[in-house]
């Protein structure tokens, strides 16, 4: 069962990455972000049961990771939205002042 | 490797998978943002219907309280807040795109080869926890996690006060 669980991570990660590059709106990249995210705790959950050692560390980990998650998240609109104060735009491919 | 046996837990495994491919699929898919959004919701909480399989039910409310509820809302007023072309208009780039999927398949690929590859031993006994997951959680998070739970709190705190400055708009 440990790797029908670690394949679904996987799958869900490879999604997630393909959105993050793929995408031009900054918002759905954020959000593949936390795709890949949650393909991690997945991960981590998985293991905590079906490990060598079964533990709840992994899924203190889990906890912590979400909290971080939580909090990248509330930054990361924060920024967007003062970006598109600046900018008046969410493209991704129009924030390209580092390469001028 | 993969010995099935058609137990409940494979079935309702076998649901929450359908449910979180279709989910991420149809966010990489769809052409409004909102959708995609939407689906996205469906993926956070087919996770934690797998979080439930795995016997982390806390992990499991955490995950809708914090991800299907709370990320989720902050990214539609995220999109609200900023304008947006209604259909994300695909001015596309065919190239960087079939690129993008060769990477994300190949990483599938060596990642999914690896774990067929790699033997997992069977763990030494079940998970000696009592029947309730939240209460051992807890003991743990007040005994030997005192000290990363205090940073998260800190973090979390300097983070949403961050935010906050961030998006305040100027004074003039």
């Amino acid at each position: 069962m440990l790797s029908s669980y670690l394949t679904m991570a996987a799958i869900l990660f490879c999604i997630g990455l393909y959105g993050a590059l793929v995408k031009r709106n900054a918002v759905i990249i954020l959000l593949s972000i936390e795709l890949m995210l949650n393909a991690v705790n997945l991960n981590l959950v998985a293991f905590s049961k079906y490990g060598v050692v079964p533990s709840l560390t992994g899924q203190m980990f889990t906890l912590f990771s979400i909290a971080v998650a939580a909090a990248e998240a509330a930054v990361g609109i924060a920024i967007l939205i003062a970006l598109f104060r600046a900018r008046g735009t969410v493209n991704a491919d129009e924030y390209d002042e580092m390469r001028r | 490797m993969f010995n099935f046996n058609f137990s409940g837990e494979f079935v309702a495994f076998f649901v929450f998978a359908v449910m979180i491919i279709s989910g991420a699929v149809l966010m990489v898919s769809f052409a409004k943002v909102v959708h995609m959004v939407v689906s996205l919701a469906a993926v956070f909480i087919g996770v934690a219907g797998m979080f439930v399989l795995l016997e982390a039910e806390f992990l499991a409310f955490v995950q809708v309280l914090i991800y299907a509820g709370a990320v989720s809302i902050l990214m539609i007023f995220g999109i609200m807040m900023t304008k947006h072309q209604e259909a994300d208009a695909e001015q596309a780039k065919p190239l960087h795109e079939t690129l993008t999927a060769i990477g994300a398949l190949a990483l599938f690929g060596i990642l999914f080869y690896a774990i067929r590859q790699s033997d997992f031993p069977e763990p030494e006994q079940a998970l000696a926890q009592g029947t309730d997951n939240t209460m051992e959680i807890g003991k743990l998070l007040f005994t030997q996690y005192v000290i990363p739970f205090e940073l998260v709190s800190v973090l979390l705190t300097v983070a949403f006060i961050g935010a906050i400055v961030l998006a305040k708009k100027e004074a003039e």
